[in-house]
């Protein structure tokens, strides 16, 4: 079984420097992408290997490129973004790929900066990844030294700087436009849609932002062709993906598998099934903006479609299991914490209806919560619908409360009916 | 460029409207109530409220349709939507419950309450009952100077306040800080907010945050003043405003709509600088100096009539009339003492500007802009005058000009100019050109594409390099210096790239020169075939008008009163200390042996009068006057008549009664003067024609001053007798001092205040043009004096 993103990441080990990556093939994609193929013949390879957005939406890679227009406005760059800020709950993927291997995303945003004539790229990286900051900032020197950024570029005549920039950290900046906002030095808010960032996104200038996992991919795909990359996968959606679990499993982790991997066997077989005591309960199956799935549903193969059909999203594939020993209405009301937390505050039903619903299941766990509460919870599923609200924060929060509402309502009901919370 | 309409669907009927709108602004434009927050008309829309809800339907065939706010919904042919459906009855006021959480039940104690946008919304939603049980979070409020008062625990978030003073007005210390439902709106630290047009926080925030602190002084529900439409004094733009009274003092001054002048806004001049007129200081009664303890005293009428008539029948009299007296203040003085005795009351040198500054206007080729024309223009020229100070709200226009190449530029790339922060993203600092040459900075020097700062002689050379260079002659002094050489050349460039560039200059530093120079470039420009308009800036709100009258300047007066000729002099409405040296003016006083002077406030010049009588302000006079673009706009009386105060017209008009000097002079009424006038000076003539006179009825009807919610009439002398007084008649206007008259949408001229079932904040504006941020309905006030070039 082929691990292309992690093949060289040794976790107890620094990573690669760029002689070593070299060695090992690292940095050939890219010569061949910027000395042999035009722009367009990346944007059509990418989006004939079907690689998606590893970030959580699963955009079509190839055709958010597309979108960049062929000028800049005025006299602006392009721009390429690379998103590193990687605060939702429950998944460290991104981590892995930027501490363990550098050069592979620098290589990846190379090509992707080159295929959208990008002169300019930043990586927006979560504030708390501090080592990853000294790592990535060494390999980019690297790279310069090397030859691969700055003016110029291995005597093509195309230029490119990358800079990074480490978030102030807010957990909506790791949404597209928040991010380009507070990359430009504003306040971190999501903007309206239309217009997309590839028309006026960093500074006004068209712009793609790409999460790393999905850079990360490209150098390969270069390499290796559009049917290799499909041929990954178990399902029709190519590639393989870092899956991760955490919870009470017998082997938390994280794990590179074909695309299309079954839950069951990501939880039983590379996680250990759960530790000794304890049921499994439910799965938040990528992140906590997504829909809970249930035991029943284990055997859903863990990619954008399949994860869809079962009434959830795949996210960014990092599981969290909940077991039979927690208690789920804490679970949830940790969660909608975070988010209400969170909110930037912009639009109404997410600043006032989060904290809220926080204020409802906080009543829950110390036993205040009334019937009538389970309504107002209900209610707000409704209300902070997606498209209800400016952003999608909102509406992903509502997603794990909604499906627990529906998985879970006994346990609801009995923390109004004791008074108190069973679980403790 | 013409507008292809498209037809939508709106609660199935058919509508043909303009595409180039919002939704919102669309329904709105229909006379649909859709409830929205974070929307202004002149701000654009952001989507931050979700208030604006309406259901859009992909198709015929789609029956459950989706939620969208309608703010962000651009209009495209075969729309269809419902503004009624369940599910957005329920999300409406789902929003405003979630805005109920927080915001406090303070409405009996909330000096916005009975004119709150949020209490208007609130009950649209239909939301009544409260589930929130939980605590409310609370705020420290910020102190922010004399004019704001900030309650921060009322705000809804709508970021109105900060979109407008940052965005649209340019202010730097108001903002927004925190995050969730944290988010704060204030300063960094407490102090005195710092833009000039601070006072709009009261009228754009939807709620109770900021208040407007002097009405607070002597606080008043909208609905127990009394209001009148008047116009503001306070500078040449001609804003027009809105100003409140009850119990005899007035209590606030509103923006009042003019959609080719001040639109929703005002200054802060303009806003609070009412209060002299509630001064302790005013002059309320008949005043003459008693020679032996030579100090004012009141007299009766009977002590008036005899000093009166010894003052002025057979005595030599010179008049000075005033720039910030109405036309027929002036005209009363002018018709009393003869035009060839009647002077200006400016200076000799600001007499002769002004004279070249009519000349300039009354050119065929020059067209004289409106605020909203500036607005529009694609290329400003600042020349030797600092409009932040002079006319503020010209600056406003300057700053919103400065937008429309950045709103161009976005509409290459499809995005609508309504979609604010997708423009302002897009732009970036991009901006039209504003090019600023004046002496000192100014506070739109951010917007400066070049400014030049340098002596007006400096600034005038530089305008006639410019268009010396768009008329493709050799300039004749810019030889040597080719610094101004090169910066002339570069906006001469950029004037003639333009489509209908702006010159904006003024009399503010005295240099006929700079005046001269503004006026040959705009020469120039139109030589060339463009379109070009210039913005003159009047030192004071009538100016221009007592500037197309006849007269002498007060320099040629003092001379005449040097030779020994004038034994009565009459001053109108002007401290002559502020217009001369004060050893020339003490000495016209040591030489004239009556000097009778009208005014409201005692200063300088009316505390030398040996008669004084006292004049009505803007806010209990009629009077009609001429603003820097040519626009007559007449304001009216909010107070009614009230023992001698009175309009100064009038004191004259009984002066010329009481001595008998002429026959021929009489005027009862307003219109009287008003007709006499414009006999006298043919080129008034539009403003009888145009303004509505007393005898105008509407719908058979007088337009009322008070709301019809006016709850005080019998309450309010209650201590002394519960019998309802008789209203005080009004013979000059078409308005009545009451609440009976004309309730809907009156001609714009005469719109007292702003209401409409359902709307009871200032929002109800919307509800008196013919769409948002449109033409007033029935066209906008005022008339203009010069002929419409574009």
């Amino acid at each position: 079984m082929e691990t292309p993103l992690t093949q060289y990441i040794k976790p107890d080990r620094l990573p690669p420097g760029i002689e070593d990556y070299k060695k090992a093939g690292g940095y050939s994609g890219t010569i061949k992408a910027i000395k042999e193929m035009s722009p367009s013949d990346i944007k059509t390879l990418v989006k004939s290997s079907g690689l998606s957005g590893r970030g959580g939406a699963g955009f079509p890679t190839g055709v958010k490129w597309e979108l960049v227009p062929v000028d800049a406005n005025g006299n602006g760059y392009k721009y390429l973004v690379a998103n590193a800020d990687e605060m939702e709950p429950g998944t460290f993927k991104d981590r892995y790929l930027l501490e363990g291997n550098p050069h592979q995303l620098l290589a990846g945003m190379i090509i992707a900066s080159y295929a959208i004539g990008a002169q300019k790229a930043y990586i927006f990286l979560r504030w708390a990844y501090k080592k990853a900051e000294a790592i990535i900032r060494k390999a980019i020197a690297e790279a310069y030294d090397a030859g691969y950024l700055g003016n110029n570029i291995l005597g093509t005549g195309y230029d490119l700087d990358i800079y990074i920039h480490s978030s102030a950290g807010r957990y909506i900046c790791g949404e597209e436009t928040a991010l380009l906002n507070s990359l430009e030095g504003k306040r971190g808010i999501p903007r309206t849609k239309p217009p997309f960032p590839a028309i006026s996104g960093l500074f006004g200038q068209p712009t793609a932002v790409n999460n790393v996992e999905t850079l990360c991919w490209i150098s390969h795909i270069i390499e290796k062709g559009a049917d290799w990359f499909r041929k990954l996968s178990l399902t029709g959606e190519g590639g393989t993906k870092l899956y991760g679990v955490s919870g009470r499993v017998r082997n938390p982790g994280l794990w590179e598998l074909p695309m299309g991997t079954t839950m069951r066997e990501i939880i039983y077989d590379h996680a250990g099934g759960m530790l000794e005591g304890y049921k499994l309960k439910g799965v938040i199956p990528g992140g906590v903006s997504t829909d809970f799935m249930i035991e029943s549903q284990l055997d859903t193969k863990m990619d954008f479609a399949s994860v869809r059909a079962a009434g959830s999203r795949l996210g960014t594939g990092t599981m969290i299991v909940l077991d039979d020993k927690t208690c789920p209405v804490a679970f949830i009301h940790s969660m909608i914490k975070f988010f209400a937390q969170e909110s930037c505050g912009w639009c109404t039903p997410c600043r006032e209806g989060l904290p809220w619903v926080e204020k409802i299941l906080a009543s829950f766990e110390n036993g205040t919560a009334k019937y009538d509460d389970i309504e107002i919870l209900e209610f707000h599923t409704q209300y902070m619908a997606p498209g209800n609200t400016f952003c999608a924060h909102a509406p992903g929060a509502m997603e794990p409360l909604q499906s627990g509402l529906r998985y879970f309502r006994e346990e609801f009901v009995r923390h109004i009916n004791e008074k108190h919370c069973p679980w403790r | 460029m013409e507008v292809i309409m498209v037809k939508i669907q709106i609660d199935g009927t058919f509508y043909e409207v303009n595409p180039d709108k919002n939704l919102l602004h669309t329904c709105l434009a229909l006379g649909f109530d859709i409830p929205y927050f974070c929307f202004h008309p002149a701000l654009g829309s952001v989507g931050a409220c979700r208030m604006c809800a309406v259901k859009k339907f992909a198709n015929a065939d789609d029956k459950k349709g989706r939620i969208v706010m309608s703010c962000m919904e651009p209009v495209t042919d075969g729309l269809i939507i419902s503004t009624s459906d369940p599910d957005i009855k329920v999300f409406r006021a789902a929003v405003i419950e979630s805005l109920m959480t927080n915001h406090p039940h303070d409405c009996p104690i909330c000096d916005e309450g009975g004119e709150c946008h949020l209490q208007d919304m609130t009950v649209m939603s239909g939301h009544n009952y409260r589930r929130f049980v939980f605590k409310k979070r609370t705020y420290s409020n910020q102190y922010l100077g004399p004019f704001i008062h900030h309650e921060m625990n009322r705000c809804i978030q709508c970021y109105r306040c900060v979109r407008f003073y940052r965005d649209y007005a340019g202010g730097r210390d108001l903002a927004v800080s925190g995050s969730a439902n944290h988010v704060y709106f204030g300063r960094q630290t407490e102090g005195a907010l710092e833009s000039e047009f601070s006072g709009n926080l009261i009228e754009v925030c939807p709620t109770g945050v900021f208040t407007d602190k002097t009405l607070k002084e002597h606080y008043t529900r909208k609905w127990d003043m009394t209001y009148a439409p008047s116009i503001c004094i306070q500078c040449s733009a001609g804003c027009n405003i809105t100003v409140g009274e009850r119990y005899g003092s007035v209590r606030r001054i509103l923006s009042r709509y003019n959609g080719a002048v001040n639109g929703y806004f005002l200054c802060d001049r303009g806003r609070f600088g009412y209060l002299s007129t509630n001064s302790p200081e005013r002059i309320k009664g008949i005043m003459v100096r008693d020679p032996q303890e030579n100090i004012q005293k009141e007299i009766s009428r009977d002590g008036y009539l005899s000093v009166i008539n010894s003052a002025i029948i057979g005595k030599k009299i010179a008049g000075i009339g005033s720039p910030v007296a109405s036309l027929e203040a002036n005209f009363a003085l002018e018709a009393m003492v003869g035009r060839e005795n009647f002077y200006h009351g400016i200076d000799g040198e600001k007499f002769d500007l002004e004279r070249t500054a009519i000349q300039i206007l009354k050119n065929s080729s020059v067209h004289s802009p409106s605020l909203k024309e500036i607005e529009r223009s694609d290329a400003v020229l600042i020349l030797g005058e600092d409009p932040a100070i002079s006319a503020p709200m010209i600056a406003l226009a300057v700053r919103q000009a400065s937008r429309n190449r950045s709103i161009r530029m976005a509409a290459k790339s499809g995005i609508p100019s309504w979609n604010d922060a997708a423009v302002r993203e897009l732009a970036q600092k991009i901006k039209s050109p504003v090019f600023i040459a004046t002496p000192l900075t100014t506070s739109l020097d951010d917007l400066a594409e070049l400014r030049y700062n340098s002596p007006t002689s400096d600034i005038a050379r530089l305008g006639s390099v410019i268009s010396s260079i768009i008329d493709k002659i050799e300039p004749l002094s810019a030889g040597s210096d080719k610094s101004l050489n090169d910066i002339a050349q570069r906006i001469a460039g950029v004037l003639m790239d333009a489509e209908n560039p702006v010159i904006i200059t003024g009399l503010q530093h005295n240099d006929k020169k700079v005046l001269q120079a503004a006026a040959n470039i705009t020469a120039a420009l139109h030589h060339n075939g463009k379109k070009p308009s210039i913005s003159i800036i009047f030192p004071e709100c009538n100016s221009l008008g007592l500037a197309l009258m006849e007269g002498g300047s007060l320099d040629n007066l003092f001379e005449v009163i040097l030779q020994g000729d004038v034994e009565t002099l009459i001053i109108l409405e002007n401290d002559l200390y502020k217009r001369a040296d004060k050893k020339k003016v003490d000495s016209i006083f040591k030489k004239c042996k009556n000097v009778i002077v009208l005014d409201s406030l005692l200063n300088e010049t009316s505390k030398q009068a040996d008669i004084l009588l006292p004049s009505g302000t803007f806010a209990e006079s009629t009077g009609t006057i001429v603003s820097s673009e040519g626009r007559g706009q007449r304001y009216y009386r909010v107070l009614p008549v009230n023992g001698h105060i009175k309009d100064s017209w009038k004191h004259i008009s009984e002066m010329i009664e009481i001595t008998g000097i002429s026959k021929d002079l009489h005027w009862e009424h307003f219109d009287d003067i008003v007709a006499s006038f414009t006999d006298s000076y043919p080129f008034f003539s539009k403003i009888r024609e145009i303004i509505p006179g007393s005898e105008f009825r509407f719908f058979n009807e007088k337009i009322a001053r008070q709301t019809i919610r006016f709850s005080g009439r019998t309450a309010m002398n209650a201590n002394d007798s519960v019998s309802e007084p008789k209203p005080p008649g009004d013979d000059d206007s078409p308005l009545s001092f009451s609440m009976e008259g004309y309730k809907g949408v009156p001609p714009s001229d005469l719109v007292s205040y702003y209401w409409s079932p359902g709307w009871n904040s200032v929002q109800a504006t919307n509800k008196y043009m013919d769409e948002p941020y449109g033409s007033a309905k029935g066209g906008n006030p005022g008339v203009l004096l010069f002929d419409h070039k574009t």
